[in-house]
């Protein structure tokens, strides 16, 4: 499922209002392919028996791979990422990636709230695996014309 | 091992400056999925107001990283690394990262907490290009478990 709508603009943005939906899907491949490119090798996100031996379900994602792929809905939405001016979330639970079928990563982004003075909007991220929220208070603070 | 009080307020000092680079901007994009062309042509991103391609907002923690390392390489610090957890991340932008940046970290510790046998350490870390001005703050806070 995509829903997108370029090139955001501040003017008739309603807090509460969806500005971007999408689905991800991780493989071991995407966990691999970031831990080469972020340089984290913590061998808990691509070997079962490390991951099992320190008493997870499973091979994890990275919680930092989770932050980077739920703000680019936004991005996307917005046009241009170096309008992204602030960006947090809380790690609230570990997303486990089988190896053979992956896992499937929701991202759903609505107005949390309109900065007219800053010309900036907060967009908030409802992040889920399976129905369950994996992050708690993503709040992506974007630049708007 | 317990984490020690003290390191609350600890400036560290900076980490060998990072020249961040075209292909390990484009590498970092493609790893967290992003489409945007800001991050892989040059020519977009000069279109669009940039030196070159823009870099991805939580590219900012390859950077942080080496800031991180050394905190808990600290043995004063007191942080069992197989006991921590990454509890909340945050990026603050003066300015996006681009390629050819040439940026500089630092990592002070803002806090340390106690709770329910955890301590909570946050950490963060300025960056600053080669003019000395602010790129981002990265704010970690990590959870680092008890003895059991």
């Amino acid at each position: 499922m995509t829903m997108q709508h370029t090139g955001l603009e501040l003017d008739g943005l309603a807090v509460g209002q969806v500005v971007a939906e999408k689905d991800y899907h991780f493989s071991r491949d995407t966990l691999v392919r970031y831990a080469g490119a972020s340089g984290d090798f913590n061998p808990i996100h691509y070997r079962d028996d490390v991951a099992a031996s320190v008493g997870l379900p499973g091979v994890l994602a990275h919680g930092m791979l989770t932050m980077g792929v739920a703000v680019q809905p936004v991005v996307e939405a917005v046009g241009d990422p170096g309008r992204v001016t602030d960006y947090q979330v809380r790690f609230t639970r570990p997303v486990v990636v089988d190896p053979q079928n992956g896992v499937d990563v929701s991202v759903m982004a609505k107005v949390g709230a309109i900065l007219a003075e800053e010309s900036s909007a907060r967009i908030d991220l409802v992040v889920t695996v399976g129905g369950t929220t994996v992050l708690g208070k993503a709040q992506v603070r974007v630049l708007l014309r | 091992m317990t984490v020690n009080p003290a390191i609350q307020g600890r400036e560290f000092p900076p980490v060998p400056p990072y020249l961040v680079g075209r292909e390990k901007v484009r590498e970092f994009a493609r790893a967290v999925l992003a489409t945007s062309p800001l991050h892989h042509d040059p020519d977009a991103a000069r279109a669009a107001g940039y030196a070159d391609v823009v870099a991805p907002p939580t590219f900012a923690v390859v950077i942080q990283e080496a800031t991180l390392a050394q905190l808990l390489a600290d043995p004063d610090a007191g942080i069992d690394f197989s006991r921590v957890v990454h509890g909340d991340q945050r990026f603050s932008f003066g300015r996006p990262i681009v390629a050819g940046d040439e940026l500089t970290a630092t990592l002070r510790v803002s806090s340390v907490k106690s709770l329910g046998g955890n301590s909570m350490v946050t950490a963060e870390t300025t960056v600053t290009d080669h003019d000395g001005a602010h790129v981002v703050t990265a704010i970690s806070t990590l959870v680092v478990r008890g003895d059991e």
